[in-house]
């Protein structure tokens, strides 16, 4: 394990250094092809309301794997909702009604027969605001793999956390202490943590909610660029605010408004030659 | 423009200046009151928390003990010690120093430890009250009650060193009595603690339980409305009223025994019930939803959720509140006369079904009567009670400020 840890640095590095315009542009093709055969999740006329209030309509939607998707659109638009339907976090609010289908790898989450945990399992979340628990930072990542009985022993367990701080590149910085509170880190090492909970648990899927809200530039770019690394592994659906951050980071761009999607279609297109006017006027900064 | 905005100013300042003065008067007033209260209790109460005793070689006796007759055991040293005394109401005079309850000092060192018989010891027996007071000097018309031969002997008896000031055990080792000498709050104390346990083990796990699902699992509809709204009238209703509930419902309905701590704790049970589910559930809704989220996220069950992260993120808030609740409880008059708590009770009880009374119970029992013996008592028993309850608050305050987490 350790080996292949350090194996796999000085390859990340590599990345880094690289102008991240021809990271993306390198990157684009092959993915491109790779991605259009078989979505990684189908979205299917999705309805939602929150008691009489309809929060999205018919959202048809397909999410390839090994790439970043990003929903971006003004607040209240419903792309958190969205979001939040994929992980069936939406069940927890009283009065919310879904409507339609959502496939993951062919199977409907929604059926009666998903068990919700071994979904939220499957589909990891990063949320607005880092939310490490009041623990360790150790118990922080291990407490995923505990819950779901993926470890045998001590040794197996020490492994996983250490992997999952290394891919969100937090493990030099923490692992000294990783008897600490978690909640000792500072913005954006919470918010790397909490990623490294997320893939602890080996999630086919990570769900981000605005990651980068809360955080400063420099931390922003850190998380950027460790999405970008994470991309090869998973499949990622990103809110963002930040229209640049979807440029930077994203292959895909869906554009909401009003719980609709006005727009979905490759980064660049959106980015540069949008089909709809209404996606225009929000990029460029005329509306929203 | 500038002008008026200047006085405007001032004048904030002057109002500002002035709430601030009146909040020092509150927190004055506040303070002598509670100095005031301090003063009183504790000028008595201390005198009750001390005895005046008769040191005495007692001759454990075989012949006297066997019949009975432990104030011969008594006398017999008074006897020996004023050999000069011969007529009959010098004697008596002599006699009546030691309280009358002295006797059943030693017959129950008797039962306790056989082997003392045929032996001597040295032994402080409580004088009787009116020496007491004498010798504590602190009631004057009652000193008047002494003949001044007695108050001869009892200056004979203090150069010789052989009565004095002693801390006042038989106060928490013997139950309620008619004789003020050895009226003790150990019954009452030994009832309060038994009423308690019966309490906490019925109500914490019952509120916490109940404000776990309130507050984490029922679904947000009309009839959980009313719950809450009738949980929180239930905090509020007069604590006489689960008195007569528990009247009702535990000795008529269940017929369970009068005057036991287990009908006690139950009758409290139902009144710190509500006042533990609000505590609770405002220590829950403290968690940020953040954790919650976070948890479900990684895959938590709902009940993983709450136990792994909510609950012993709010157990700092929720031990506040049992504890503050429990005090009230400790306190608590009303409900136990309903029950019958309230009885003159002399044995310490010993189970939970013995008949018992309870630490403000006795404390009332005992302003009632108007002997100085028992007034100074009533203080000292009110020291007791608010040494424990201030020992409660201490426990509530140390668990906030050890647990207590910022966000």
């Amino acid at each position: 394990m350790n080996a292949d840890g350090k194996k796999t640095k000085p390859k990340s590095k590599a990345t880094k250094e690289t102008p991240k315009q021809s990271v993306k542009s390198a990157d684009k093709a092959p993915v491109k092809q790779k991605a259009a055969p078989k979505p990684k999740i189908k979205i299917n006329d999705l309805n939602l309301f929150y008691s009489e209030k309809q929060a999205l309509y018919d959202v048809k939607i397909d999410i390839y794997p090994n790439q970043v998707t990003a929903l971006i659109g003004p607040s209240g638009c419903g792309k958190s909702t969205f979001l939040r339907c994929l992980n069936r976090m939406n069940d927890t609010i009283d009065g919310c009604i879904i409507k339609g289908s959502i496939k993951l790898d062919g199977h409907d989450i929604y059926d009666k027969s998903v068990d919700v945990v071994d979904l939220r399992a499957k589909t990891g979340m990063v949320f607005q605001k880092p939310n490490p628990f009041p623990k360790s930072i150790f118990d922080n990542v291990a407490y995923g793999p505990k819950i779901h009985g993926m470890v045998k022993n001590k040794t197996h367990l020490s492994e996983i956390v250490e992997t999952s701080l290394q891919k969100a590149g937090l493990w030099d910085e923490v692992k000294d202490r990783l008897h600490d509170s978690g909640t000792s880190l500072s913005g954006g090492q919470q918010q790397r943590l909490c990623i490294a909970r997320a893939i602890a648990v080996s999630p086919q899927v990570i769900l981000m909610d605005e990651p980068c809200s809360a955080l400063d530039p420099i931390a922003t770019s850190k998380i950027e660029t460790l999405i970008d690394e994470l991309r090869h592994k998973y499949t990622i659906v990103i809110v963002t605010h930040s229209m640049q951050q979807a440029a930077r980071v994203s292959q895909k761009t869906a554009f909401f408004h009003l719980g609709k999607i006005v727009e979905y279609n490759d980064t660049d297109i959106i980015f540069t030659n949008p089909k709809y006017k209404q996606t225009q006027d929000y990029i460029t900064g005329r509306y929203g | 423009m500038s002008k008026s905005t200047n006085s405007k100013l001032a004048k904030r300042n002057r109002t500002e200046k002035l709430f601030i003065l009146k909040g020092y008067m509150a927190i004055l007033i506040s303070f002598a009151f509670l100095l005031f209260l301090i003063f009183t209790i504790a000028g008595k109460g201390i005198s009750g928390l001390q005895q005046t005793q008769i040191k005495l070689e007692i001759e454990f006796n075989k012949a006297a003990i066997e019949t009975g007759n432990y104030n011969l055991l008594i006398r017999q040293q008074l006897d020996s010690l004023f050999p000069e005394i011969e007529d009959r109401s010098s004697k008596r005079n002599l006699y009546r120093l030691v309280a009358d309850p002295a006797k059943f000092i030693l017959m129950d060192m008797v039962q306790d430890d056989t082997s003392l018989i045929g032996e001597t010891k040295e032994i402080w027996l409580p004088a009787d009250e009116k020496v007491d007071i004498f010798f504590k000097q602190n009631a004057d018309d009652w000193d008047t009650k002494l003949n001044p031969e007695q108050k001869e002997l009892i200056k004979t008896l203090e150069s010789q060193g052989l009565i004095d000031l002693n801390f006042n055990f038989p106060f928490f080792t013997y139950g309620d009595s008619q004789e003020p000498e050895l009226a003790g709050i150990a019954g009452a104390l030994i009832g309060s603690m038994l009423t308690l346990i019966v309490c906490m083990a019925v109500a914490i796990p019952l509120a916490v339980c109940a404000a776990i699902y309130l507050e984490e699992f029922a679904p947000k509809n009309r009839f959980t409305d009313l719950i809450e709204v009738n949980i929180n009238n239930l905090a509020a209703v007069p604590s006489i009223v689960f008195g007569l509930l528990g009247l009702s419902v535990y000795l008529n309905f269940f017929g369970m025994p009068r005057s036991a701590p287990f009908v006690g704790g139950l009758t409290l049970g139902l009144m710190v019930i509500p006042v533990i589910i609000i505590a609770t559930r405002a220590a829950l809704k403290a968690v940020p939803s953040s954790i919650r989220q976070a948890a479900m996220g990684i895959g938590a069950s709902p009940l993983q959720v709450v136990t792994h992260h909510t609950l012993p993120l709010a157990m700092p808030g929720i031990m506040t509140g049992t504890i503050l609740s429990i005090a009230r409880a400790l306190g608590e008059t009303a409900p136990l006369l309903m029950i019958g708590m309230v009885a003159f009770i002399v044995d310490v009880p010993q189970s939970f079904s013995d008949p018992s009374t309870v630490m403000p119970v006795q404390i009332y029992l005992w302003s009632k009567n108007s002997q100085p013996g028992f007034v100074e008592k009533t203080a000292a028993a009110i020291i007791v009670l608010l040494l424990i309850l201030i020992l409660l608050n201490i426990i509530a305050v140390w668990i906030r400020k050890k647990y207590e987490r910022r966000w």
